[in-house]
């Protein structure tokens, strides 16, 4: 969406770049707290935007354990080929997969990802993943919550819960993606 | 994009999706689970009129890691006498519910007339026509050379979105009757590339003068010019020697990647197989660390993975 | 008896309006003013057309068409490729021998000549071939076909070339005695890969080598054509250059011309408009011998056929039928059908581009090959006396080809869904109408078209 567009619409910001900071800071004390440390622990975001807020959690989990650590604990998880509306939607190029070096299997995985909806994209990642390796558990982190489930999913660390219509939009802006100064991250709903 | 039947005329930016893709399909290649679920329940049909085993396996391993079913149709030497015309095997394909027809074909357009027909609703994939066309083979070279060209060259340290501007690209060979040859030069050029002709003038197409490549009528004067990669192209001496030069001892002499020629260049070797070694190619040439004619094997899975899951995925 | 016809105010030539009396199969009267005077004489059962905005010309005569009757009657025959004569305004049309058998004896001759007559849409005149079975290496029965009902007088190999210059030396000397033409389908075999996994299949050039097809170089018509104007000069014979393609082919002609070797030629509709651009959708329907060439080559040949260096039009009319266009570019077909969009390609490029006059058209379609042929009662003035092989064309209409409305029974016209000027309206042949506005109405026969 445009910046036109989203100006035009009538948005409202529900989060702004500090709300985001503190939530990912709560999300990684509630990480290490489930987990009881950060040993066998392995952070993927789903691209795109659950990237950059995995490497961020990253930064936070080794700020509270130094012994993570990001170059063999994070990664990403591509979703595009595992999709369910690969048929309908338009065809599109898949992000990078990178898993750490050592694999996932025997790791407690914990995907991250910017909102959690209808819960289809985590099928798709939960079944990406099964492809790669066999964790011992898998977790899920997102930075919105926003309601409407389709599918039998839940999130184990939610930045925000957000209560929506289904005819609104929530959009994540981060700095990273959407290249605007760190100040100006927000998260907004569109209606 | 509906079909992918050539290289020219290919968008840049189409072309830089499908190598990307291409990239984590290859990526695929080395995990434990060889297969993505992108394409279950869709049906590609390979249409083999000429026998190529190493590219209908190379589709065939490629629709199958993406979970199509395959249907391989072997229908060689078919014409409007010696049996069932064109268009009513594409018919009776597209009944059986073909999603994607890979063609292969001696004749040169067939698959662009197959997409332009209304015989199929099938997405069409050009697997060589005559000597018009094989755009997944350029696609696979160019995965290739881009692998050996990003290094210096991209902005993010990574293959994907990089192209190969100022690369200096020498095609070597039998160029009249080569689809490789011509889908080469005009994916290399949308990619920025620089390319190169070596041959005899009997081996150059007649129009060569309108193409936008630096034609060379020796070898030796074309490695001057230092290319960064070589492609070299099969000739089949035993049918042309006396026809379109006098000996293959002659051929290899004069435009062969001979050992002496090899010891004067650092650049990559390709060959799109299968090679004559001692012909256009010495053996210490094929085996050398520059040759990377096993990557574009390699390659060629991914490439064809990513056409059929650029083409056959999204809404059309 | 024959019915009385008087068109009233047509343009012969596109001219000044005249009104025409056409009476016992000739032109009665024709002058400014006979409608008038002759209008209340005329009996109950004359037909009286107006011809006002329409042009009068001779009937046009087709050097060169395939009629495809005896032996491939699917494509065509000779009573459909009549009709489509009559519906292109053509009054005579020459049927090439590449027929199956060969038209290269009398009886095949007289064969297609009494199916000509039978049918009697339009006049039929059968080609011989110049060797047997159109094989290249011995002589046809060129003096029994001359003997023949056929009366042949135009002796061609047309869809092969006769290659070997002792054999074509002999064909024109032989042919020169019995007083009649060779008309040379002018290919060099080994340029063109004939007889090889590689043959020809569409213009060297640009376009031929993008696409990776074989390439039909110019060169091979041209050599061909030089080394048979110079044969002709040799041996004194007459020759006739079918479907000339090339600009170089137009300066060897000329050359020819100006040293007063009897040497005529012809082109093709399709290769005054359509350039081998076209062959870049790989839709058959543009595959054609010789091949579509390139637009310099297009613009060297209206000039030529304008000048008078090129003869006459001669269409090529070469029906096929769906399936053998219907396939891959390699194995399919060559040729095109052309008795139908002749009239308006060549107004198009020809009349509308200020290249020649209608003067001019009726010379180049009408009277200059009844004179290459020796025809006495075709090609003639619009004057009183002479036979009604006449046609009364509309040059301010614009229609779109469509194939499926056209008489013959090809569909393969590469002219398909343009919009092209000019329509004929109207067909007289020996003063019975065969096409009134636009549609077939019976043959001197007695044959309907439906």
């Amino acid at each position: 969406m445009s910046d036109e567009q989203a100006h035009s619409a009538e948005a409202a910001t529900v989060m702004t770049a500090a709300d985001i900071d503190r939530a990912l800071t709560r999300i990684a004390h509630e990480i290490v707290e489930a987990h009881r440390g950060t040993d066998g622990l392995v952070i993927l975001g789903i691209p795109r935007r659950g990237v950059p807020l995995a490497r961020r959690l990253g930064e936070k989990l080794t700020a509270i354990d130094p012994g993570f650590d990001p170059v063999t604990a994070l990664g990403a998880l591509d979703i595009t080929m595992y999709r369910d509306d690969l048929r309908t939607s338009g065809a599109r190029t898949p992000e990078p997969t990178q898993l750490p070096a050592a694999g996932v299997d025997g790791t407690t995985v914990v995907l991250v990802d910017d909102v959690l909806y209808s819960g289809r994209t985590i099928r798709a990642a939960l079944d990406a993943l099964a492809d790669c390796g066999r964790p011992q558990a898998v977790r899920l982190a997102v930075l919105v919550d926003r309601g409407h489930r389709e599918l039998p999913i839940r999130a184990d660390h939610v930045g925000k819960n957000l209560p929506t219509s289904r005819n609104e939009r929530v959009t994540v802006r981060l700095a990273e993606i959407d290249g605007l100064p760190a100040e100006q991250e927000q998260v907004v709903i569109i209606r | 994009m509906k079909h992918l039947l050539a290289t020219e005329g290919l968008a840049y930016d189409d072309a830089l999706a499908i190598l990307d893709t291409a990239e984590e399909m290859a990526a695929v290649s080395s995990r434990e689970v060889k297969k993505l679920p992108t394409l279950r329940g869709r049906t590609v049909v390979n249409l083999f009129y000429e026998d190529s085993t190493r590219t209908r396996v190379s589709f065939e391993a490629a629709a199958k890691r993406l979970s199509a079913d395959v249907v391989n149709f072997s229908a060689k030497g078919s014409s409007v006498s010696k049996g069932e015309s064109l268009k009513d095997t594409v018919q009776t394909l597209d009944a059986m519910g073909a999603d994607a027809i890979v063609i292969r074909h001696s004749a040169s357009g067939s698959a662009a007339q197959l997409a332009a027909s209304d015989w199929s609703e099938a997405a069409v994939v050009n697997a060589g026509d005559g000597a018009h066309e094989h755009p997944t083979q350029a696609l696979l070279d160019a995965l290739t050379l881009r692998r050996g060209w990003y290094s210096g060259h991209s902005a993010t340290g990574s293959p994907r979105g990089t192209d190969l501007a100022g690369m200096k690209v020498l095609i070597v060979g039998d160029i009249v009757h080569s689809r490789v040859a011509r889908s080469n030069v005009w994916l290399l050029r949308t990619l920025g590339a620089e390319v190169h002709f070596a041959a005899p003038a009997t081996l150059l197409p007649y129009g060569v003068v309108s193409w936008p490549v630096i034609v060379h009528y020796s070898l030796d004067e074309a490695l001057e010019a230092a290319p960064d990669a070589v492609m070299m192209l099969r000739v089949q001496a035993e049918r042309m020697g006396g026809v379109f030069f006098p000996t293959a001892a002659e051929y290899t002499r004069r435009w062969g990647l001979t050992d002496e020629r090899l010891a004067r260049t650092q650049a990559m070797i390709l060959h799109p197989g299968p090679m004559n070694r001692g012909v256009e190619i010495s053996a210490a040439a094929a085996d050398s660390p520059q040759a990377k004619i096993l990557d574009q094997v390699a390659h060629g899975v991914a490439v064809r993975m990513a056409v059929l899951h650029l083409l056959l995925t999204g809404e059309h | 008896m024959s019915t009385t016809y008087l068109i009233t105010g047509a343009r012969p030539y596109g001219e000044d309006p005249q009104d025409v009396l056409i009476e016992g199969g000739r032109i009665a009267e024709i002058g400014p003013d006979i409608g008038h005077r002759a209008a209340p004489q005329l009996t109950d059962d004359a037909v009286i057309i107006d011809g006002s905005g329409l042009v009068l010309l001779p009937g046009m005569v087709d050097l060169h068409v395939h009629l495809r009757e005896p032996g491939r009657e699917d494509a065509e025959t000779v009573e459909t490729g009549s009709r489509a004569a009559a519906a292109g305004g053509f009054t005579a049309v020459h049927a090439m021998a590449n027929s199956s058998p060969v038209a290269d004896t009398a009886g095949v001759v007289e064969q297609v000549h009494r199916l000509g007559l039978d049918s009697g849409w339009t006049e039929v005149y059968p080609v011989g071939a110049i060797t047997r079975g159109l094989g290249g290496t011995v002589l046809a029965e060129l003096g029994a076909m001359a003997d023949s009902s056929a009366q042949v007088r135009m002796f061609s190999d047309d869809g092969h070339c006769v290659n070997n210059a002792q054999l074509m030396r002999r064909a024109l000397e032989y042919v020169k005695t019995i007083g009649g033409f060779v008309a040379q389908h002018a290919q060099d075999a080994h340029l063109t890969g004939w007889d090889t996994e590689h043959v020809a299949q569409m213009n060297e050039g640009k376009v031929s080598a993008t696409l990776g097809l074989p390439g039909w170089p110019s060169v091979a018509e041209e050599a061909i054509i030089a080394r048979d104007v110079l044969l002709a000069d040799y041996t004194g014979a007459r020759l006739h250059i079918c479907h000339v393609s090339t600009a170089g082919s137009v300066e060897i002609i000329r050359w020819a011309k100006q040293r007063g070797i009897q040497v005529t030629a012809e082109v093709t509709p399709h290769h005054l408009m359509l350039t081998d651009d076209l062959v870049k959708s790989y839709n058959p329907v543009y595959k054609v011998n010789p091949p579509l060439r390139t637009e310099a080559d297009t613009l060297a040949l209206r000039e030529a056929l304008a000048e008078g260096i090129i003869d006459c039009v001669g269409t090529d009319h070469a029906p096929h039928p769906d399936q053998a266009k219907e396939c891959e570019w390699a194995q399919a077909a060559m040729g095109m059908t052309g008795l139908e969009t002749a009239l308006p390609v060549v107004q198009h490029a020809m009349v509308e581009t200020g290249l020649i006059s209608w003067r001019r058209f009726a010379e180049i379609t009408s009277v200059r090959p009844s004179d290459i042929y020796g025809h006495d009662h075709q090609g003639r003035p619009l004057a009183a006396g002479e036979p009604a092989n006449l046609i009364l064309v509309d040059p301010s209409v614009t229609t779109t080809v469509r194939p499926e409305d056209h008489a013959t029974k090809g569909r393969n016209s590469p002219f398909r869904g343009l919009e092209l000027p000019g329509q004929v309206r109207h067909t007289f042949l020996g003063g019975h109408q065969v096409l009134a506005q636009g549609e077939l109405t019976s043959s001197r026969t007695g044959r309907t078209a439906r």
